[in-house]
Parts: C-alpha cells; structure tokens; sequence
C-alpha cells in the first residue's frame, strides 16, 4: 500500500501507540485486499471495546481485563495493551447486548450488567456516540450522499450504500475500531465507482407491497446474487424505509448484498443505464408467484409446532411506525398467558414511541419494548422459549440455527395474532 | 501425487493440514459457533462440522459484518482453521483472515474447489502464495 505522510507518522507511532497499533492492523488488511491506498472516512460505526463475560475471563488471564485491554487485543489485535486516545470525526456505537432497564427479564446477570454499563461510560468518555442499535439512520447517524463512511452491521451497511449513497464496505469490529482512531480505511469496493454498479438484473413479475412481500424478495435475492449487486425492476411499488430495511437486511443474510438499485427509486439508480454503467448483466433472475411460494416455504422450514410461545419483532430495529403498528394491534387485548412478545429497537425511537403511549400499550396488553439488543445478538429468549414467530426475514435466518429452537415466518399481524391466541395461523 | 496451485498472499505465514472442502459461502457470526469451531448454519453442507485444524477451502465469505470477530473469538478460544483458502474476495474475509492469523491464500491458478477434496493433505505458503495439494486417493 502506498501511505501518505500522514499515515506513515501513525503507523511508525509519531501520533502514539493507539493509532500506531490501528495503522498496523489497517495496513495489514488493506494488503489483505489487495487495496493500493487509504480513503478518509467521516462517518464510522462499530462496537468498540465491547465485550462477553468470556472474552472479558480470557483476556483477565492474558494480558489485562480492563476495557483499554480489550479494545488493545481484540479491536486492534495487537499483542499488548496500549492507551485508548478520543476518536475522532462522527462515530456511534451499534447495537449492545442487553437492555439497560430489563436485563432481568432478559436473563441477565447483574455483573454482566455492571459490566456492560462500565464498557458503555468508556465509549460515551472516549468521544463515541452510544446509539446501541442496528439502525443508526433512525437514531441520530444519518450520512449524507457519496460521503466516506466505515460501517459495520450488514442490514445498515446495505442501507448506508443503496438508500442513502454513502460509500461503505461491510466493516468488521477491528477494522471500525480502528478507523475510528485514525479516519482511515482502505480505499476498496464500494468507496470506488466503479464498484458500485449493479451486475445482475431481477425481474419481479408479481405484485410487492407489503414489508412481508418486501422481506421475502430480498432473502430470494440474496440467495440468487450472493455478493453481486442486483438491479431490481418490475411489479413493484416504490418502497419506503421500512421496506428498504426489511429488504436489504434479508438480502445481507441469505447472501452478501452490501447494495443494491431499485430502478427510479434508489439514488443512484435514476435508470437501467445509470445501475448499470458500463456493465452488461451477468445474469437475468426472474421472481414470480412460484419463487414466491418457494421462498416463504424456506422461511418457514424451521416450523413444525403450531403452538407458539414467543414473538420477536423489531429486526432490524423497529421504527416509530412498526411500534404505533404493534400498539395499534394489541390495544385493549391481552397476549395469551404462557406466551411473551418482546419489540426491539433503539433508546431514540423508544423516547418517541414513550410519548405517543406506544410503549404503555403494548406493556398493558403483556408485551415488552426493549432497546439495545435482540434476542440474537444478545443470545436472550424468555424462558422455556421452543417455538418462535417472526416478521423477519433475516431473524428468520439466525435465531433457529443460533438457538436451536422453531420458528415461524410471517407479517407482523400473524406474529401478533400468535401472541394473542398462542398458535401460528400465517399464510401466504 | 502433489498438485501446487499458486495464487497471492492475503496472510503469511506456512501451516499444513487436512483440508476441509465445502462449495457454500461461510457465514460467521450466527454461521459458526467459535466457542467449537463448528458451521451452525441451517442449510449449510457442513452444518455440525467443525473446522478446528483444518485447512479450510470455501468460495468466500456472506453473511453479518460479526464474520472478523467470529474468527477471531474462534482463535483466542483455541477452535480457528490451520489456513485458509478461498476464491472471492470481501472485506468479511480479508479483516476475518487477518485477526484469525492463520495462512491464507486466494486468487490461485486452479479452482482450489475443484481440485482439492475434503482429506487431502494440504500445505498453505501464505508469504509466496502457493498451495501444495497431496491427494489422498489417487485421482
């Protein structure tokens, strides 16, 4: 790689050993890549220095268990323990691993708790902004169009690329923890134009409206692309953000789409010219009725018990919408007694959805709103959890294999309808 | 009989070991289990299989931006691969080699899914990028 003098300065440690160690672990992966620069990114997103009971355990034994130890051996990978300087330009924390007000009813320990709040006072006193959610477009992290970001968490990532055109790669841990010392990342895929145009074209030729609609398309895509970029035209109406999210995160799951172009409605899509560039497409992928049925039939290849006891929503993180949606739902009802229904989303949307009484609603009908986390990322199921109902595509694809229990896929209101009566009755 | 392959370095250093073969992408985190080493993943060919030691031979990486730290967690917890090869390249997979620090190669001569099978013995040379494949049946 070729480094500017400025980077040079940090990786021979003229600017300290923090960012030395940052510059090391970047240069390492930008060769990695086969990148030839660095590009300055303004805008990085990550979960620095948190850490698991275990890798807190195992790094008490191999070097230190402090937060400055762990973002040292683990965020920067490097073999000794060094200062943590403030970050600079506009960085966030994602998505934790509990909720700071029901850790209890999440199954958490109080020392995995006071842990978790003391990681969380080094991020806020080290300049990082604690959004705790994977959806930092709704909680206060907005990019602007065509700037350079660092992102991690693949459903923002595809956002960040095909809704807003801001320019990330899928960035892991180490390599945001890193960026955020130095505001530099390799300059590689999607910061480069040319990287950006869509490769493979998909034809829906069946009608694609609601979120459920929305989700399915996207796992289908993922799966049909991998990591290509598709191009998608047809049947469809124009989505809004809560579409946009739902898609883009079932088709960072089943595959690796870090973007996409929706013909006439995403940025840089204005046309089939425009998504394409100079491309020719390598493929042409046809979504009908049947690979419609296919896909839901996937989705709910997990399910085989009608008796549900547990309904998750909010993946990713809910808006204030899909929270005045489940209030609406459930007002003056009561979730069956045995069965739990828990919504996921951010500290922001909640204030909100806390002001409109949205909260109180569905705490009122048995239902409990929770930040931060997920039951995936936080490994956290209410107890005696065997069968789960979602309306996500993409907690469709992680929860059953990471927990080993059932689930069911469907629209919000079978979700809700099962928490109501205790059975799973979605259609197609 | 020894087939060499020759590609670039992603991560140097030499290893060698059984490789382990499979033709779908690996997911990471939610993919894989790093406190065993095993594929997790409900439709994939080596769910239940654990890549401990192995020299593990995939077309890439998919899945959650967790993929680096999944790997790395698998290193510190004593379960990650002996090297790595693969076809495409990502992000997910060039941080992910990286902080796993085990050998790793790509872009070979040959599509390494094609000539190496599960139990061959495999020899990674990650500084020269170059893969020395012994059969373990003849072909």
């Amino acid at each position: 790689m070729r480094l500017t003098d400025q980077e040079k300065a940090m990786l021979d440690g003229s600017e300290g050993p923090g960012k030395q160690k940052a510059m090391d672990l970047l240069v390492r992966y930008g060769e990695a890549l086969g990148a030839e620069r660095f590009v300055d990114v303004t805008n990085i997103a990550g979960v620095p220095g948190s850490s698991t009971m275990f890798l807190q355990n195992y790094y008490k034994e191999h070097g230190g268990g402090s937060f400055e130890d762990v973002f040292s051996r683990f965020d920067l990978d490097s073999d000794e323990s060094v200062p943590f300087p403030q970050v600079g330009g506009n960085c966030c924390h994602l998505q934790g691993g509990m909720d700071p007000e029901l850790w209890r009813e999440q199954g958490m320990s109080r020392e995995a708790f006071e842990h978790q709040q003391q990681d969380e006072a080094e991020v806020e006193r080290h300049g990082i902004k604690v959004l705790k959610t994977c959806t930092p477009y709704l909680a206060g992290n907005m990019p602007a169009f065509g700037e350079h970001c660092a992102w991690m968490e693949s459903s923002a990532v595809v956002f960040c690329n095909s809704v807003v055109g801001a320019r990330t790669n899928t960035e892991g841990r180490e390599s945001t923890s890193a960026a955020m010392l130095t505001g530099k990342i390799p300059d590689w895929g999607f910061h480069r134009d040319e990287r950006r145009r869509g490769t493979h074209l998909i034809q829906v030729d069946v009608p694609v409206e609601s979120v459920m609609d929305w989700g399915m398309l996207g796992y289908f895509i993922g799966d049909a692309v991998q990591e290509n970029i598709p191009v998608v035209t047809g049947k469809l109406g124009p989505p809004d953000l809560i579409r946009h999210k739902h898609f883009g995160a079932a088709a960072a799951s089943s595959g690796g789409v870090e973007m996409y172009h929706i013909i006439g409605s995403t940025p840089e899509a204005p046309s089939l010219d425009a998504a394409l560039g100079s491309n020719k497409p390598k493929e042409i992928i046809y979504y009908g009725p049947e690979e419609r049925r296919r896909v839901y039939e996937s989705l709910n290849s997990n399910g085989r018990d009608l008796n549900v006891d547990y309904v998750m929503l909010g993946c990713p993180h809910a808006s204030v919408e899909q929270i005045g949606e489940a209030a609406r739902l459930l007002a003056g009802r009561k979730i069956r007694s045995g069965s739990s229904l828990w919504l996921f989303t951010s500290r922001a949307v909640k204030s909100v959805a806390d002001l409109h009484g949205y909260t109180k609603t569905i705490r009122d009908a048995g239902g409990l709103v929770m930040t931060d986390t997920c039951s995936a990322i936080g490994r956290m199921l209410p107890q005696g959890t065997k069968v789960v109902a979602l309306d996500s595509a993409k907690q469709v694809h992680y929860l059953p294999a990471m927990m080993g229990i059932e689930a069911w896929f469907g629209s919000t209101e079978d979700c809700i309808q099962a928490a109501l009566t205790g059975r799973w009755a979605g259609e197609l | 009989m020894m087939i060499t392959l020759r590609g670039r370095k992603v991560v140097g250093g030499c290893a060698e070991g059984e490789a382990l073969v499979t033709h779908d992408t690996i997911s990471g985190w939610g993919g894989i289990d790093p406190m065993t080493g095993t594929v997790i993943e409900t439709h994939h060919e080596l769910r239940g299989v654990s890549f401990k030691d192995k020299v593990l031979v995939f077309p890439g990486a998919k899945g959650s931006s967790g993929w680096s730290a999944a790997f790395h967690l698998a290193r510190i917890a004593g379960f990650a691969p002996k090297a790595m090869i693969f076809n495409v390249m990502t992000t997910k997979i060039a941080l992910g080699a990286v902080v796993t620090r085990a050998p790793a190669v790509t872009d070979l001569d040959q599509d390494p899914l094609t000539v190496i099978e599960t139990g061959d013995w495999v020899k990674v040379d990650g500084d020269r990028g170059v893969v020395e494949v012994t059969k373990k049946s003849p072909l």
